[in-house]
């Protein structure tokens, strides 16, 4: 018995000095991303950190982004877990670190602490410790075709406040126009409406307010006032037929096809709408429109305050020290550019932005340097049972099943709930 | 223990046969539906988001919130008119087309595996299906409906039909698994009965009436019985098609507890759900054993 042990314990050890010998360290890198040209540049950049690091291996995981989030606290917890995982920051990433599953990165970053936007990387950093690191942001506007806006003679750089939106709406029906689409059974293309109403009627002290359980939480009046705008809207029925049916990638698509004339949506879109359009082609840039989100009168948001995603990517307790360089690897100046210049997404590292390749792009990313509040979506910031009530909520006031008063209420009660 | 009984099953070789077989289902009864029952029920009491280990003791709030929550009575709701419809239409349905093809006829088993497809098409499969079928712009219904020039309404996408569509593909799906029930057992029944009952002067429609039909009694309760725990389990189809929605209007228990516990990574809260859902499951298995099933 004790030879025979003695034995697995030799074995186990030569496993272990041969291991160590060849000096392979593998990192596990867990990513969303269902674009086949821009998983290819990441597959790029991962060989490339293999070739600058010998015997490291990068081996890419993928999960669909709705069974990721299902899935990610068992993972998390296992044994085997990711040493990398994405992360939209906010709610979610506030009960990761309070359970310890991710693991404290500040020293490891201090040297290129100071090349990244210090809003971004603030969203992965809790009283002073930052567990991951930023590597793109996005901004929510309406998208627009050019064409279509033509035929209802409604111009889309004229739009900036809440009632030109909706005489925009109005023109555009007359016109036998569909004035907007949206993804209504995702539910979450629907909260942005609601979302970027209190963010420019309250701006940022409403939803510091909000959490601090002041004027009633979020059954305050600048929720309230939030919902009664999008009811104005909804009231139009603005929406193409049937847009609660519609998942966000189909309603992208009508877009694409050029059977909608607006859309709000997040900028990555620019490219998902030639994507997934009949044809793959979608709207061109020369008849493509973004303008921001319009203003409402007496709002105390600045016109320039952003609703919009930061997307990192974090490092979960137990991680080799290659995950931390792998990542540093991806959010250099350097690998950013690559991302930036192709249009995938918005740099926040300092100086990758001047690599933006076309205008719609540059456009948001200046939207975005210009910004004084950055505002999470909220199904991220609020964490995904707050967040989500706020997602279903705001698809019932859509759907003309719910006022602006039961909204309210309905957040602040999964609020009370939850805290 | 008193010892005659046990001597007397050893003797018959019945100690044996439990010793034997008894341990490893009994583990694996444990294991994989007692333990998870039993930490479900311990999750409920508290409000936990599924990491590290729950420590925030609420009591029974998580009852009281599913209580309270509008989708957990649409839920409910749902659950009955599946059942209903599935006894209404399905089972009735079923029957006839077994009655039917049960007979020995050119084409009739060509017929039942036609029937029967659908039974094994892929749950997901079918709802993917489906979901193109109600697609209020391109899908089939839409063609129909242009074809008699009416608008064509988004089914999956309206509070009011959503659930309406929903039910017609589990009639679909599910009436062919039925009426295989229904085939085997007229193909096992004495015919000799039937002839019996001709012989003595009884038409079609009696000998259908007082002879058939009581001898499939033990098949229609199987097929509610199926009809019942099918209905419990709904999950796999809503999520293509509707993922309960819009507003909630086609949630089924699981898919709420899936989209309202799991997916808002409240597992206290869907850990509630599924108490609820188990104690369902429970009560009407034992009645309907009880009342219903006692004599088979």
């Amino acid at each position: 018995m004790s030879i025979f042990k003695g034995s697995l314990l030799a074995a186990g050890a030569f496993a272990l000095s041969t291991g160590v010998a060849a000096a392979q360290t593998t990192v596990k890198w867990l990513h969303l991303e269902v674009n086949p040209a821009q998983i290819k540049i990441w597959e790029e950049v991962a060989r490339d950190f293999e070739a600058k690091n010998p015997g490291t291996k990068v081996e890419m995981q993928f999960l669909e982004n709705e069974s990721y989030k299902a899935k990610l606290p068992t993972l998390l917890q296992s044994n085997d877990r990711p040493h990398i995982i994405y992360s939209w920051a906010g709610g979610v990433l506030k009960a990761q670190i309070e359970a310890g599953v991710l693991q404290d990165i500040t020293a490891q970053i201090a040297d290129i602490k100071d090349t990244i936007a210090p809003a971004a990387l603030a969203a992965f950093t809790r009283d002073g410790k930052t567990y991951g690191l930023p590597f793109a942001q996005s901004q929510v506007g309406f998208i627009y075709n050019k064409e279509l806006m033509a035929k209802g003679g409604v111009d889309g750089t004229t739009i900036k406040t809440w009632d030109d939106l909706l005489g925009a709406v109005k023109k555009l029906k007359a016109a036998g126009v569909t004035p907007l689409t949206v993804g209504g059974g995702d539910k979450w293309p629907l909260h942005f409406y609601w979302t970027y109403l209190a963010v420019r009627q309250g701006g940022k002290a409403a939803l510091e307010a909000a959490l601090a359980g002041k004027d009633g939480g979020f059954e305050s009046e600048t929720y309230q006032k939030a919902g009664e705008y999008m009811k104005q809207l909804v009231d139009l029925q603005p929406f193409q037929n049937g847009f609660l049916g519609f998942k966000n990638p189909q309603s992208t698509g009508f877009f694409g096809d050029g059977k909608a004339a607006m859309s709000l949506v997040i900028s990555t879109v620019y490219h998902q709408q030639k994507a997934l359009a009949a044809n793959k082609v979608g709207i061109p840039d020369d008849k493509l429109g973004f303008f921001d989100f319009p203003t409402v009168p007496g709002g105390k948001g600045a016109a320039s305050d952003t609703l919009g995603g930061i997307n990192g990517w974090l490092i979960t307790k137990g991680a080799p020290k290659a995950a931390v360089d792998f990542v540093k690897h991806f959010v250099s100046k350097d690998v950013q550019s690559r991302l930036a210049g192709a249009n995938f997404l918005i740099p926040v590292v300092k100086g990758a932005d001047a690599g933006i390749g076309n205008a719609f792009m540059r456009n948001v990313a200046q939207n975005l340097a210009r910004s004084g509040y950055h505002q999470n979506f909220y199904d991220q910031d609020l964490g995904p049972s707050v967040g989500r009530v706020v997602n279903d909520a705001t698809a019932e006031l859509a759907g003309g099943s719910m006022t602006p008063k039961q909204v309210a209420k309905a957040v602040q009660d999964a609020w009370k709930q939850g805290n | 223990m008193n010892s005659p009984a046990i001597r007397r099953a050893a003797a018959s070789g019945q100690l044996t046969a439990v010793v034997l077989f008894l341990p490893p289902a009994l583990l694996l009864f444990t294991l994989f539906v007692v333990l998870p029952v039993g930490e479900a029920a311990w999750y409920s009491v508290y409000n936990w988001n599924g990491f590290g280990r729950p420590s925030n003791w609420i009591g029974l709030d998580n009852y009281r919130y599913v209580f309270e929550t509008r989708a957990f009575g649409l839920a409910l709701r749902n659950n009955f008119l599946i059942i209903a419809v599935s006894l209404a239409i399905q089972l009735p349905l079923a029957m006839t087309l077994a009655i039917l093809l049960a007979e020995k006829f050119r084409g009739a088993v060509a017929l039942r595996m036609l029937f029967f497809l659908p039974y094994v098409l892929a749950e997901v499969a079918t709802g993917l299906i489906f979901s193109f079928v109600y697609d209020g712009d391109y899908g089939l219904v839409a063609a129909i409906w242009r074809f008699f020039g009416a608008e064509p309404p988004h089914l999956l996408a309206s509070t009011q039909t959503s659930m309406l569509a929903i039910l017609i593909v589990i009639v679909w799906k599910y009436f062919g698994f039925h009426m295989m029930l229904f085939i085997a057992a007229l193909q096992g029944q004495d015919r000799n009965l039937v002839e019996a009952a001709r012989i003595d002067g009884a038409s079609r429609w009696q000998a259908l009436r007082h002879v058939t039909l009581p001898l499939l009694y033990p098949t229609i309760r199987l097929s509610v019985f199926f009809a019942v725990v099918g209905s419990l389990q709904l999950f796999d189809l809503v999520m293509p098609l509707t993922r309960g929605g819009p507003a909630d209007s086609s949630q089924t228990m699981v898919s709420f507890l899936y989209s309202h516990g799991v997916m808002r990574m409240r597992i206290g809260y869907g850990s509630a759900i599924g108490v609820i859902l188990f104690l369902i499951c429970v009560t009407f298995a034992a009645t309907y054993k009880r009342w219903f099933m006692r004599d088979d």
